[in-house]
């Protein structure tokens, strides 16, 4: 049985398809047999950010309406083994989503796969919502910023109510807090929430901090993962929020501002 | 003394300022959490007609529904002004 994990926020443009594409990636490299899957029909992106835009042939959609196999619609990741991709449709709607036919197709993933991760379209309309249906998991994507902060608790509300899990009053999914841009610099200015304060208003377990970034843009023009540069303290703290996934305690970094050397004052040396 | 507390006394940081702002309406979205569908309309609808009667504010009015174990409390509360 695979774990179901949406990446989810509310709010758009704050990474949801960055960091799913990074934690699946993430979870492929150390071992796990891992699909993502994008739900934003009609908006498609995930192919993009995984590099695989020119290999799409079928989607989600054609699988849902039996135009297409599961086999035939996912794609292959080409630098890691065990990853694959379910795109979107880019010119259906989204009514052509449908609980039934989404509650199938995870069926049929969950007896191949170990990891099934759901990019969840911007919004609470009907593609976010299905998206988070049947999750075991959710990892709710934030920025320091305040319309950011209060669409996730939003989706927390949702995610208590809206789901699978709580519509059976089965055991609620497991929420954690992925805080992306921060910027270390500008919290110790006091002109950006902190990681204490968001969690403290969101009230659910801080997964991971993605430091505010340049590796992220580069990852994303060459379509490469970010979880693959790990040079960059982007790709390096995702590595950590898989891990944290998977069960182990791992310190948090980035969180601190570093001290600018003389060198790299002079000579502004920016972050990698 | 005087002049080291007019230091330390800066403007208010934005990042607090965004703080205050947030617990407010994160603490007033979760109260709406579970409520139906139905609830702002209800409460639209009630103010209206307070309002034919006594003059109230916006605000004045706030409405919650507590289930307990079998039954369900409607709980309405209407501020109103002084009289005289």
């Amino acid at each position: 049985m695979a774990k179901i994990i949406v990446v989810t926020s509310g709010k758009g443009g704050v990474g949801k398809t960055t960091s799913a594409a990074a934690i699946a990636t993430g979870l492929a490299l150390r071992g796990n047999k891992t699909v993502v899957i994008d739900f934003d029909v009609g908006l498609r992106n995930l192919d993009l950010i995984m590099g695989c835009e020119r290999r799409v042939v079928y989607d989600l959609i054609n699988v849902i309406q039996g135009e297409a196999g599961l086999n035939q619609a996912m794609i292959r990741d080409k630098r890691v083994d065990n990853l694959h991709i379910l795109p979107a449709s880019q010119t259906r709607d989204k009514d052509a989503l449908t609980e039934e036919g989404v509650e199938r197709v995870l069926g049929s993933l969950s007896e191949e796969f170990d990891y099934i991760i759901c990019d969840s379209p911007a919004g609470i309309e009907r593609g976010a919502q299905l998206a988070m249906h049947f999750a075991d998991e959710a990892v709710v994507v934030t920025n320091p910023e305040v319309s950011s902060v209060r669409d996730s608790d939003r989706i927390l509300g949702l995610l208590s109510s809206k789901t699978r899990r709580a519509e059976k009053n089965q055991e609620p999914i497991k929420e954690h807090l992925l805080i992306t841009r921060y910027d270390p610099m500008r919290v110790d200015s006091g002109d950006m929430l902190n990681l204490q304060d968001i969690q403290e208003i969101l009230a659910i377990n801080l997964i991971g901090l993605i430091p505010e970034s340049e590796a992220v843009l580069r990852a994303s023009n060459q379509g490469v993962p970010v979880t693959h540069d790990q040079q960059s303290d982007a790709g390096q703290a995702y590595v950590d929020t898989v891990s944290r996934l998977l069960g182990e305690d791992v310190p948090l970094r980035f969180h601190e501002a570093q001290k600018k050397g003389f060198l790299s004052r002079m000579f502004g040396g920016g972050r990698r | 003394m005087k002049l080291l507390d007019f230091l330390k006394r800066e403007r208010k940081k934005s990042a607090s300022v965004a703080k205050e702002r947030l617990q407010i309406i994160v603490a007033h979205q979760r109260g709406q959490r579970g409520q139906p569908d139905y609830m702002p309309m209800l409460e639209r609808e009630l103010l209206e007609v307070i309002r034919r009667y006594v003059e109230v504010e916006q605000d004045a009015i706030s409405i919650s529904l507590d289930s307990e174990d079998d039954c369900s409390v409607l709980e309405l509360n209407v501020t109103l002004p002084n009289r005289g």
